[in-house]
Formats: C-alpha cells, sequence, structure tokens
C-alpha cells in the first residue's frame, strides 16, 4: 500500500481540530473532511493514514467511511451534481429534472463522467423544500430548478 | 398580525452579523443575565415559559435542563442539534443564516444555566454554507470577547465548536448523534442513561434543537409569562411553521404555536397550487402520519395533533395537491425510511426495504391481493420493536396512508390477479 501524508497545511489544521475535542477520536468525521479535500477521496491508503492520527484501527475509520453518505470512496467529478429525491422535490417535480441532467450528461445515475468532470447521483432531503425542485452542485444549493435554469447553471460552470 | 421574534431578522439586511443583531439589541440579554441571574432562575423562567422542544418530540426544554445534575464533577456540554434531516424541514437553516448571533446568545444562556463551558453545534455536512457563517461569525464573537474566557467581562468561560456531519439522517436522533460526535458511526443507544447523566464523552449532555435554543434569549429578555401567553396552554410561544409541496408559497413562517393548520396553508402559505382541491397533507416532517382534507382544522400544538393520532414533530408542512399520487408519496417516504435505517434493529433495517419493495411492485402495476395486508404487518412489526425511534416514523405513515387512502392503494392492485404469484413461499412474496 502506497504511503501517503498529509501537507503542511493540512497538518497544522488538523492540529488545531483535533485540539477542540477532549478525545482524539471525536476528531473523526472532520479529519475525514480534511482528509478528502486533501486527497480528493477515502481511500483505503487514506483510512489507514486516518487512523494512525487518530490512534484507532483502519477498520474503525472504514466503519464511519462507508456509514455517512457524503464520503467519496472513489474520486468524484469535479462537478458533483446531487439532486434531491425527497418528498416535497419529489412532489414538484425532481423526477423530470434527473431525467433531464441524465439526458444532457449522458449520464445514469451514480456514475461519473469519463473525463471526470461531472458526477451525478440522487440524494434525500437537503433541507431546503420550500425551494423544491432542488439539487446541491458541490457546495451549493440551486433550487425552484426547471430544464432552462438547468441549463444557466450549466452555462455558468463550464 | 401577531408579533415576530425570529422571523423578523430574515428580512433585515446582514442580520447574521454582529453588528446589526446588536443594534436590534442583541446581547443585552446574556449580559444582564450573567450579572443578575442565578443559572437556576434561567432553568426556572424556561421551565416557565412553556418552551418545548421544536426538534420533533416536543418535550419540556427547561424541565430537560433541570435533569443535568448539580453534584456532578465531570465537565458539562450543549449540544445543538443543526442535523435538520427530516424532510419537510428547513427552518433551521433560515436560523443560521440570519439568526446567528440569535443562536450564539441562546446557547450562552443555555450553557450558563446548565453550567456548560462547551458547546458543539452538530450541523448536517450538506449545509456547507451555513457551517462556515457559524464558524465565522463565531470568530467574530470571540475577537470581541463574547466567547473564550471569561465572556462579557464576565467569570464564565464558553466556546462554541461546530461539527460538521457527513449525510445521515440518523445522526439526528440525539444519541445517535453523541455517537457520531464521539467519531463512531451514528448507532442509536439505549436510553437510559439520558443524554443528560451521561451523554458526550461519559459526561452529562444536554441536547436540543437549534430553533428551541433560538427562542431562549426573547424569554430571558420578556420573561415567561409574556411567552407562555403567546401560545397555548402546554406549549408556550411562537414557532417556525416550514410549508413545502403544492402552495402558492412555500416558505417559514412564524406563528403561535396552535394556530390552525388551516389557515397555514391558506392565509400564510397562499393555499394550493394553481388553486387546485387539496388530497393530504403531512403537517410536521415525513414521520408524522398523514391528515385528510376533513382533518386540516387540528390546531398545530403537540396535544391537539396527538389527539387525531398525529404528530406536529418539526413542523414541517408538506401540501398534495387533489392529482397526488398517494401510493408513490407513501413510496417516497418509506424509501427514504429504508435508506436512512441505520440498520442496527432487524424489524427495521429489514420492515423499510420490504415495504419499499412492495409499495415500488405496486406503483410498477404489480401489486398482489395480499399487499396491503402485508403492508400493515410490517409495519406492526416495527412499531415499538426498535431502539430508537425511527421504526416508528416509517410504520406510522404506512398505517396511516394506507388507512386513510385504502381505495388508492386498491386500485393499484390489478383485479385479474397479474400480479398475484400464488405459488410463491411467503418469503417469496417479499423479494
Ligand atoms: C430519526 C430521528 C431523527 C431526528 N432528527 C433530528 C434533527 O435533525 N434535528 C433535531 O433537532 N432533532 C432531531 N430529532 C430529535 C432528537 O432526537 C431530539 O429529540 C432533539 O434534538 C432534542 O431537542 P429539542 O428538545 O430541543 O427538540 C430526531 C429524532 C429521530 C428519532
Ligand atoms: S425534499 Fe428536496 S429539499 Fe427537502
Amino acid at each position: 500500500m502506497k504511503k501517503i501524508e498529509f501537507s503542511k497545511k493540512a497538518k497544522k489544521e488538523f492540529n488545531t481540530i483535533v485540539g477542540r475535542y477532549p478525545e482524539k477520536r471525536a476528531a473523526m468525521l472532520p479529519t475525514l473532511h480534511l482528509a478528502e479535500k486533501e486527497f480528493g477521496c477515502i481511500s483505503p491508503e487514506v483510512e489507514v493514514y486516518v487512523g494512525e492520527l487518530l490512534t484507532v484501527p483502519a477498520v474503525k475509520v472504514r466503519e464511519v467511511v462507508t456509514f455517512y453518505t457524503m464520503f467519496a470512496q472513489q474520486p468524484r467529478g469535479k462537478y458533483h451534481f446531487q439532486i434531491c429525491r425527497g418528498i416535497s422535490c419529489d412532489l414538484l417535480g425532481c423526477t423530470k429534472i434527473r431525467d433531464y441532467l441524465t439526458e444532457k450528461l449522458t449520464l445514469e445515475v451514480g456514475a461519473t463522467s469519463p473525463d471526470s468532470k461531472f458526477t451525478l447521483s440522487e440524494v434525500e432531503c437537503l433541507g431546503a423544500c420550500e425551494t423544491a425542485p432542488m439539487m446541491q452542485v458541490n457546495e451549493d444549493y440551486y433550487g425552484k430548478l426547471s430544464q432552462k435554469s438547468v441549463d444557466k447553471i450549466f452555462r455558468k460552470l463550464k | 398580525m401577531a408579533e415576530k421574534i425570529i422571523s423578523k431578522f430574515f428580512d433585515i439586511r446582514d442580520s447574521h452579523t454582529i453588528d446589526v443583531y446588536m443594534k436590534h439589541g442583541g446581547y443585552k440579554t446574556i449580559q444582564k443575565t450573567l450579572k443578575k441571574m442565578k443559572p437556576a432562575a434561567v432553568i426556572d423562567e424556561v421551565l416557565k415559559s412553556n418552551l418545548r422542544g421544536l426538534g420533533g418530540a416536543g418535550f419540556p426544554a427547561g424541565r430537560k435542563w433541570s435533569f443535568i445534575p448539580k453534584d456532578s464533577s465531570k465537565p458539562k456540554y450543549l449540544i445543538v442539534n443543526a442535523d435538520e434531516s427530516e424532510p419537510g424541514t428547513f427552518k433551521d437553516r433560515y436560523i443560521i443564516d440570519h439568526f446567528t448571533h440569535g443562536l450564539f446568545e441562546g446557547i450562552m444562556l443555555a450553557a450558563y444555566a446548565i453550567g456548560a463551558h462547551q458547546c458543539f453545534i452538530y450541523i448536517r455536512g450538506e449545509y456547507v454554507r451555513q457551517a462556515e457563517r457559524l464558524v465565522k461569525e463565531i470568530e467574530a464573537a470571540r475577537k470581541r470577547g463574547f466567547l473564550g474566557e471569561g465572556i462579557f467581562g464576565s467569570k464564565y468561560d464558553l466556546d462554541i465548536v461546530v461539527h460538521r456531519g457527513a449525510g445521515a439522517y440518523i445522526c439526528g436522533e440525539e444519541t445517535a448523534l453523541l455517537e457520531s460526535l464521539e467519531g463512531k458511526k451514528g448507532f442509536p443507544r439505549m436510553k437510559p442513561p439520558f443524554p443528560a447523566i451521561e451523554g458526550v464523552f461519559g459526561c452529562p449532555t444536554i441536547v436540543n434543537n437549534v430553533e428551541t435554543i433560538a427562542y431562549v434569549p426573547a424569554i430571558i429578555e420578556r420573561g415567561a409569562k409574556w411567552f407562555a401567553d403567546l401560545g397555548c396552554e402546554r406549549s408556550g410561544g411562537l414557532r417556525l411553521f416550514g410549508v413545502s409541496g403544492h402552495v402558492n408559497k412555500p416558505g417559514v413562517y412564524e406563528l403561535p404555536v396552535g394556530t390552525p393548520l388551516r389557515e397555514i396553508i391558506y392565509n400564510h402559505a397562499g393555499g394550493v397550487l394553481n388553486g387546485k382541491g387539496l388530497k393530504a397533507v403531512i403537517p410536521g416532517g415525513s414521520s408524522s402520519p398523514i391528515l385528510t382534507p376533513d382533518e386540516i382544522d387540528v390546531n398545530m400544538d403537540c396535544d391537539s395533533l396527538a389527539e387525531i393520532d398525529a404528530m406536529l414533530g418539526s413542523a414541517g408542512v408538506i401540501v398534495m395537491d387533489e392529482d397526488t399520487d398517494i401510493v408513490r408519496a407513501l413510496y417516497v417516504v418509506t424509501r427514504f425510511y429504508r435508506h436512512e435505517s441505520c440498520g442496527q434493529c432487524t424489524p427495521c433495517r429489514e420492515g423499510t426495504g420490504w415495504a419499499e419493495r412492495i409499495l415500488k411492485r405496486m406503483l410498477d402495476g404489480h401489486g398482489r391481493p395480499e399487499d396491503i395486508d402485508n403492508l400493515f404487518r410490517i409495519a406492526g412489526n416495527i412499531m415499538g420493536n426498535t431502539i430508537c425511534p425511527l421504526g416508528d416514523a416509517v410504520a406510522l405513515p404506512l398505517k396511516s396512508y394506507i388507512t386513510k387512502f385504502r381505495e388508492d392503494f386498491e386500485k393499484r392492485i390489478p383485479v385479474d390477479g397479474a400480479g398475484a404469484s400464488k405459488q410463491r413461499d411467503s418469503l417469496m412474496l417479499l423479494n
């Protein structure tokens, strides 16, 4: 297995994070968020590394990584489209937006484009039901979606 | 129209900044409290205000705080639950975005009351922008001496740490949240011990919803009686109703606890979209049983809803117009709970999957005559047989949707028996 390591800057951030908690292991989620940013995804090597940092067995890290939906175990595209499929979005036609996106990106839900530009996912309620149908692209929310507004978002990304 | 407490900040420019918050009277209450009130008096005031937990369970906030052991030498923790993942719920996001320092002032008062010197805000991982805002504003407050050692020049120390989740509805359940905060997967714990006795890191812990905490400054500033009188008999104050689905004006409405559901939908949220008729309403987030149009005169408080076997939950109102396919709605809701079941308890882990598959097959035109009975049976076997209430949160909708809209479900079972496969054994039936 390839040995990996945080950059100097990430190491510093990691130390700050650990300092916030009375127990080292509590820094698990923030450390994994940091690691994902640093390494692009949480590979088995990253699990081992995070385990060493937090002095817990790698399997305990893996257990966490696989329990939560947000951690990428494989690299994701530059733009991660996450369409909400929750009840309020469903009532207002999110499946149409999903179908439009699968067509536009020629991607199945769950897949990443060969050029690593896009990943398309369906997710549960994102807590913005008043803007249904909505989606999250990387860190930002986009609501009141229509084919037109989706086109507009695309133009901004390219 | 009744006055607003939290939502009046939603329309003020830059209301999330310290200066704007202070311009509107912010941070006066905590300073006065630190000088003049004993922690026990703060708890007493909140108790008398009839403030009930606004995260879902409706437990009286002051009563919960009073469970913190007075003689324990262990550190005490306050945790603000900002996991906000119940479908139909988005109010906490508004509070974090626009009433940021109001939330902090509430945290200061609550932490002071229970004797905590550290507070964690557990925020759902997807709320990246909100987490950034919290971190930035905490830093701003620390710079002014409002957080850190000896806040506002008093002898009381307090710090707030923002802890991001990573995508798991179950981590909104308070004991799963504790596990998650400790760096583990979010498996709910058995209670007792209750978090107030043994919570995070084995220490006394209070977990409260964002909105619950955000109402505390107004209660201490203007008094328990004033707050209690705004609401109804056993539930004080106002609360934020989130309305979504088929309405003309979806959004957050701050109204007295006990406001009739009809008024919320038709007077505040602008009525059903495109002037259509109403088919059904979920009154309090997707865990709640569903209501039919003739039930919407109910008052929106925990007790009134409990009387008609529904629940106010997170007060996320989801409106469905007359053309809504109820079978699909139940499928979508059930799919959510199947996806989010943590897998610890068999009835929930397996039952949610069975129910989802049956509903899917009904939607696909392959319903079988025994499906309705099986769905009831599955719901009955989940109900009360799990460590945490996520199981009930799917069992109750299953039972109520089918009971109240039975015809819609029966229509999904082909009369010629085309979907039925009589020769299959009972396990196969559920595949
Ligand atoms: C499955 C499940 C999910 C929950 N999700 C949340 C949530 O996202 N936010 C929240 O405040 N409470 C949530 N709760 C309720 C919490 O367990 C707890 O009752 C609440 O945070 C206590 O705060 P309160 O008394 O101020 O309402 C959830 C409960 C269950 C069973
Ligand atoms: S249902 Fe899509 S944001 Fe809530």
